[in-house]
């Protein structure tokens, strides 16, 4: 009996290497993370490794594989490539089949893609050439702060009394934590500020419908921004299982869709 | 990996002589520069070249040099030096740049055609249609040559042309007469000015014809190839030469579209470019364009030198209108019409807007022009962020995902 096909959607981001693997009824078999590093096509190799290991599938079994994301011409087993805003655009619509607003946060960009009914894209917008509102952005302040990145929602959500920043700029916003700090302002208070920091930038780019679904490693990795996003838009707000993975499964869903 | 390609540019027969009227023109300029054999007067690029001609002088466009620093990639670091003289990194890159390749003497004239400097003016003349840049631009050069600076304040924001706005700029021209004509040495001759104005007449139909000829399907050529062959459009308005080119020009664009000859192989996409070109980048943005089987088969840019309403008899007033007509003294209203025109007439399928971050007046997407050009027209839009020639302004990843992206929308549709 012939194995059942395979295909691979690779994400190279500039912060995470992303790899999803689906079969032909586009179920999850598998997937990997890793930091992208230096070196583009060696992180896609490996991490196509692991995400096929985790398939229990050997790579000379993958049908097609679609890669995505800033180093997508990097990923030399590709046989085709897909700007990332496709990717998440396509994965978005595979979750929840639905007009939506997608918003994207990366490592180093934003996007915001609008969906028709059809999952066609009306239209995207991507951040400026500027990483406020980023991954970026966060990753700078938790250093400032000295606080691990992954204690940022717990210390968000402790808030009493939010400090709202004010600067558009990453480095002038450091200016401002710092700012606060001396000034006795409360860490979970900064904290706070800081995420609804990223809110504004992403709401400053489009206009949003009513049902936004929100991507990426950020969103992945603090979920308080979705809870944030919902108050201020009274909800409406959807988050796919794994999404960090979306641009990744959506790579691998037009590898599917070549292939038939 | 199957979505590598490769493209090639198909040149024009017309592009030598191209290079030698350029040539012809920079090595004019430096003698007369050196010799002092005839004046020289600098002007703006839609400032009134026809009458300085008509006066005698050789005129050199600075504007055309902004663009070739910008084309040769030196713009970039030439920059910070007029920001270390207090001009501001926000202000016209044009203007920072040209100042900085003085400051610096470094000049792309030296590696083209080997002459040393930009030619040193007589008199600086400039109209405000494009900016109010342009007359700060001017104004150093006036400190630093100690020559005088004169020139026409335009009208701007508006819709419909009215008299009074026409009457003024010709009334401001001709005020500009005694001033050249005792800087010149010699008497203002009418039919000298006429025969200019008939040229820059004849050169913008010609031009107009060239432009229009990528209405054709497939399109003869590019907004990439015509920001190249409109060179003669600017520093030659006026001139016998100018008038030449464009029909040479023209025959070709005829011959390509007569035979199917298409500027990017495989034409599926069409759409238009507005605003300013990021002059570093047009290589590498003609190659993806091309790649992605999309023709960029129009612009305003280069639509702006089309001076419909010249006419050699009554050059004033003439000038003053076609200069009043221009795209960017227009109000938003007409310049969403004129845009939606352009859509109709070249068959569009998307447009671009550039937001130049240094260049507001060429930056038409900053008041919501193209949202609402995308629901009226239901096509796609993309703004992509850059400059003409400041690159620390624009990001080479992110534009190339954005045009790559914008071109998958269109393929959904």
């Amino acid at each position: 009996m012939m194995p059942t096909k395979i295909y691979a959607g690779v994400d190279v981001g500039a912060s995470h290497t992303k790899v999803a693997i689906l079969d032909p009824e586009k179920r999850l078999l598998g997937s990997a993370v890793r930091k992208s590093g230096t070196d583009f096509s060696l992180t896609a190799e490996t991490c196509l490794a692991s995400a096929l290991e985790a398939a229990c599938r050997p790579v000379g079994e993958l049908t097609r594989c679609i890669s995505t994301g800033y180093g997508r011409k990097n990923v030399p087993f590709r046989d085709g490539t897909k700007t990332e805003i496709g990717c998440h655009a396509k994965g978005c619509y595979h979750y929840f089949p639905m007009e939506m607003t997608v918003i994207d946060i990366g490592g180093q960009d934003n996007k915001v893609i609008k969906l028709d009914g059809q999952g066609r894209r009306l239209s995207f917008k991507m951040n400026r050439k500027c990483a406020a509102g980023t991954g970026a952005f966060l990753e700078e302040m938790s250093q400032r702060l000295d606080i691990p990145l992954e204690n940022m929602n717990n210390l968000a959500r402790a808030s009493t009394d939010m400090v709202e920043l004010g600067s558009y700029c990453t480095v002038f916003s450091a200016t401002e934590v710092l700012e606060n700090i001396r000034r006795g302002k409360k860490v979970p208070d900064i904290v706070k500020g800081l995420f609804y920091s990223v809110i504004k930038r992403i709401m400053e780019m489009d206009s949003l419908t009513s049902k936004v679904v929100m991507t990426g490693g950020v969103v992945a990795h603090n979920l308080y921004l979705v809870e944030m996003l919902g108050e201020i838009t009274g909800g409406g707000i959807f988050v796919p299982e794994f999404p960090q993975l979306t641009g990744a499964v959506g790579a691998s869903l037009f590898a599917l869709e070549e292939d038939s | 990996m199957t979505d590598k390609e490769t493209v090639s540019r198909k040149e024009f027969k017309a592009g030598k002589t191209l290079k030698e009227i350029m040539a012809n023109h920079f090595y004019e300029m430096d003698e007369a520069s050196r010799t002092g054999s005839k004046k020289i007067a600098w002007c703006t690029s839609v400032g009134p070249a026809e009458l300085l001609r008509g006066m005698g002088f050789l005129v050199f466009f600075p504007e055309n040099h902004g663009a070739m620093l910008g084309a040769s990639r030196t713009a970039t670091e030439l920059i910070p030096y007029a920001n270390a003289l207090g001009y501001s990194p926000d202000i016209c890159s044009y203007l920072t740049s040209d100042i900085g390749s003085y400051v610096r003497k470094k000049t792309p004239l030296t590696r083209a055609y080997g002459i040393e400097s930009v030619p040193r003016p007589d008199v600086l003349v400039f109209n405000t249609n494009q900016c109010r840049d342009v007359q700060d631009w001017f104004a150093w050069y006036s400190r630093e040559f100690n020559v005088p600076l004169i020139g026409v304040h335009t009208h701007r924001d508006i819709s419909e042309i009215r008299d009074y706005q026409t009457k003024d700029i010709a009334r401001q021209m001709e005020d500009l007469v005694p001033r050249l004509e005792q800087l010149s040495n010699e008497k203002f001759d009418m039919d000298r000015f006429k025969e200019a104005v008939g040229y820059s007449r004849r050169t913008s139909e010609l031009w107009r014809a060239c432009l229009e000829s990528a209405a054709a399907i497939p399109s003869p050529w590019t907004f990439f190839d015509a920001t190249i062959h409109m060179a003669p459009a600017v520093v030659g308005r006026g001139t016998r030469e100018a008038v030449d080119y464009y029909e040479l020009l023209l025959d070709e664009l005829q011959e390509r579209v007569s035979t199917c000859i298409a500027a990017v192989e495989g034409e599926k996409h069409r759409v238009y470019w507005e605003g300013m070109p990021v002059w570093g980048k047009l290589k590498a943005l003609s190659e993806q364009f091309a790649s992605l089987k999309t023709c960029v088969v129009a612009s305003t840019y280069c639509n702006s030198w089309i001076f419909d309403q010249l006419d050699p008899g009554a050059p004033f007033e003439s000038m003053a209108l076609a200069y009043t007509e221009l795209f960017i003294v227009r109000d938003e209203s007409y310049k969403e019409s004129y845009i939606k025109d352009c859509h109709k007439f070249f068959k569009l399928d998307g447009i671009i807007f550039h937001d130049a971050k240094t260049c507001p007046n060429n930056s038409n997407n900053r008041y919501g022009m193209p949202e609402r050009l995308s629901r009226e027209l239901g096509i796609p839009v993309l703004t992509i962020n850059g400059d003409l020639n400041d690159l620390r302004c624009y990001s080479e990843e992110q534009t190339r995902t954005n045009i790559e992206a914008f071109v998958e929308q269109l393929e959904e549709i």
